[in-house]
């Protein structure tokens, strides 16, 4: 497809998902809000995951860092400055993150991400305890759903443009090289650590923003509910469906599991996690590339 | 002081215990093994269930429970493990489908137990009577778990480096690519260290059932600390498991006794980070 068609056509769908919530009741707002979010997060994980090889299980720790954030500034600075300290939070956590273990081996790395959350879990329950003397805190502000969705929206909007862009520059061309091997593109002269710095940072700041403008939709929060570990899991499991090396893969992903988990979390509340676990064991062994390389795979096949 | 010394000594030991069945698992099997803290909170369920509903004693859970693990985790390897390594084209692509996998068996078993047992916390009362310890007094259940953790450790050491059959586990963990030319199978010392690692596990969850309370949920903690602990230790090396974990026991001790027990975690993650700085292949690791 050429690119302005394909542009034309993705304002299309853009500019219907926004009119959406004004003809559809409110608790299909809500699926699609959570739906975006989901979108958004797998995206913005995969630009920085999927390029490089290095899984990260820290998608929580900027998500409830992002939501935390508002939780705290809500009633103190106006919202679009809350927003931008959120961000600005989330960047500097990920680059001290990054400083710390990226430069290590893989392995390292997942370990670190692993527990990150875990660690700023309970960092900030202890600063609520021993410091603030709070456990929980509200979060009043003048937001509907539709408010939210919309925020979501256009933040999907802006990662799915931003990993586009990174596809096509000297950058993402770096990242290539270093995901298929780190040794040689370090002697073809590309700063390893350096490309693999700002995409982390990239990739987490997106992260924490959508934590932040989701924070809203639960009036109360506190560590447990929004450090909670499903929300890495469901984040990486979508983008691996999907494929997290292509452009619109955690998007192809995000859709099918969030609406699957939606409906598996109603109707089997008790045993969510054994099939979350299950599905996540065959997604890995029938789709290890994702749908989208699959789907590519059984076209080649058939031709002659 | 002498007390919180001998009680950071109980937790490391079961620390390094538990780690030196990762640190064969991944040294060894090359996989990263992430449901490993879950199988040591089922071990703990397992001896809790034997205990209460049976009157059985954890040591006769131990003779029950480390066989189970062993056969069960063949039966993981067979199943789960061996077609992700046939279908690995290097030991990295390994490394990512087995971390994968194996979180998605984290979920699996946490699911189980936590239908079975639900999610609050759970212990029993076995040997809780007071010992004097060079005039301090400890719990007799933390002396017996150190003794065994001591005992198990000590035994696996003197197997791995004084056996034919160790050396060729290690002979596997240190050069994979060249064992097979001296009629090492591989394939076959991949699946026995899976297993003793599974063995560990359960070993480490009878050992820890005994003095702590635990929940259907903690297994992920126990997967980090054990993770930890075998990176300070330097990937792969056995005694370096065992010194970092009872370093580890000792900072966490010394951290809740004197600082916060909020923040064992972090202290813990500051000492990583500290020592990877300065060692980055762990203090047994080679460069």
């Amino acid at each position: 497809m050429k690119t302005p068609l394909a542009f034309a056509l993705a304002a299309v769908v853009l500019a219907a998902l926004a009119a959406a919530p004004l003809f559809i009741p409110d608790y299909w707002t809500g699926v699609l809000l959570g739906m975006t979010g989901y979108v958004a997060l797998a995206t913005a994980w995969a630009l920085f995951s999927g390029p490089t090889r290095y899984v990260s299980l820290a998608t929580v720790a900027f998500f409830g860092v992002g939501a935390y954030t508002v939780a705290v500034l809500n009633e103190v600075l106006p919202y679009p400055l809350v927003l931008l300290c959120a961000g600005g939070i989330g960047a500097a956590m990920a680059l001290v993150v990054g400083l710390s273990t990226l430069r290590l081996a893989g392995v390292y790395f997942v370990i670190f991400t692993f527990g990150l959350a875990e660690l700023v879990r309970q960092t900030v329950s202890w600063w609520e305890v021993n410091v603030t003397y709070t456990m929980g805190r509200y979060v009043f502000l003048p937001f509907e759903g539709r408010h939210i969705y919309w925020q979501l929206l256009a933040l999907a909007a802006v990662t799915l443009l931003i990993s586009w862009a990174i596809g096509r520059s000297r950058l993402g061309l770096a990242l290539k090289a270093i995901g298929d091997d780190e040794t040689v593109a370090a002697h073809a002269g590309i700063n390893v650590t350096r490309i693999k710095l700002t995409l982390f940072v990239i990739s987490a700041t997106l992260i924490t923003l959508v934590g932040a403008i989701q924070a809203p939709r639960w009036t109360y929060i506190e560590p447990s509910i929004v450090f909670n570990p499903t929300v890495s899991f469901m984040t990486l499991i979508m983008a691996l469906l999907g494929g997290a090396m292509r452009l619109w893969g955690p998007l192809v992903g995000a859709v099918p599991l969030f609406l699957l988990f939606e409906w598996l979390s109603v109707s089997f509340p008790d045993h969510f996690s054994i099939i979350l676990g299950l599905l996540f064991i065959l997604i890995v062994f029938v789709m290890p590339q994702g749908v989208l390389a699959k789907l590519e795979d059984l076209r080649g096949r058939g031709k002659p | 002081m002498l007390e919180h010394v001998v009680n950071g000594l109980v937790l490391g030991g079961t620390y390094a215990l538990v780690a030196m069945g990762l640190t064969i698992q991944y040294g060894i099997a090359r996989i990263m093994n992430l449901s490993f803290g879950d199988t040591i909170i089922a071990a703990c369920f397992a001896t809790w269930l034997m205990f209460t509903g049976l009157a059985l004693s954890p040591i006769l859970a131990l003779v029950v429970l480390v066989p189970a693990g062993y056969a069960l985790s063949l039966v993981v390897y067979r199943f789960i493990m061996k077609p992700l390594v046939d279908r690995a084209p290097d030991e990295g692509a390994l490394e990512v489908d087995s971390i994968l996998v194996t979180f998605g068996l984290l979920f699996v078993i946490q699911g189980v137990l936590l239908t079975l047992f639900g999610g609050g916390y759970t212990s029993y009362s076995y040997l809780n009577s007071p010992v004097n310890v060079l005039g301090t007094t400890v719990a007799a259940n933390r002396l017996l778990a150190l003794a065994l953790s001591l005992a198990i450790g000590a035994a696996l050491v003197v197997v791995l480096f004084r056996t034919r059959w160790g050396m060729t586990l290690r002979a596997v963990a240190l050069a994979p690519q060249s064992a097979p030319l001296y009629g090492i199978d591989t394939n076959r010392a991949a699946r026995t260290a899976f297993a003793i690692g599974g063995a560990l596990a359960c070993t480490g969850g009878v050992v820890l059932s005994m003095f702590q309370t635990f929940t259907a949920t903690g297994g992920v903690v126990f997967t980090m600390k054990a993770l930890i602990v075998v990176i300070l230790g330097g990937k792969g090396s056995v005694p370096g498991a065992i010194l970092a974990g009872l370093l580890l026991g000792l900072v966490e001790t010394f951290v809740a006794a004197y600082i916060d027990p909020g923040l064992t975690l972090a202290a813990v993650y500051t000492v990583f980070l500290a020592l990877l700085l300065v060692r980055p292949n762990g203090l047994f690791g080679k460069a």
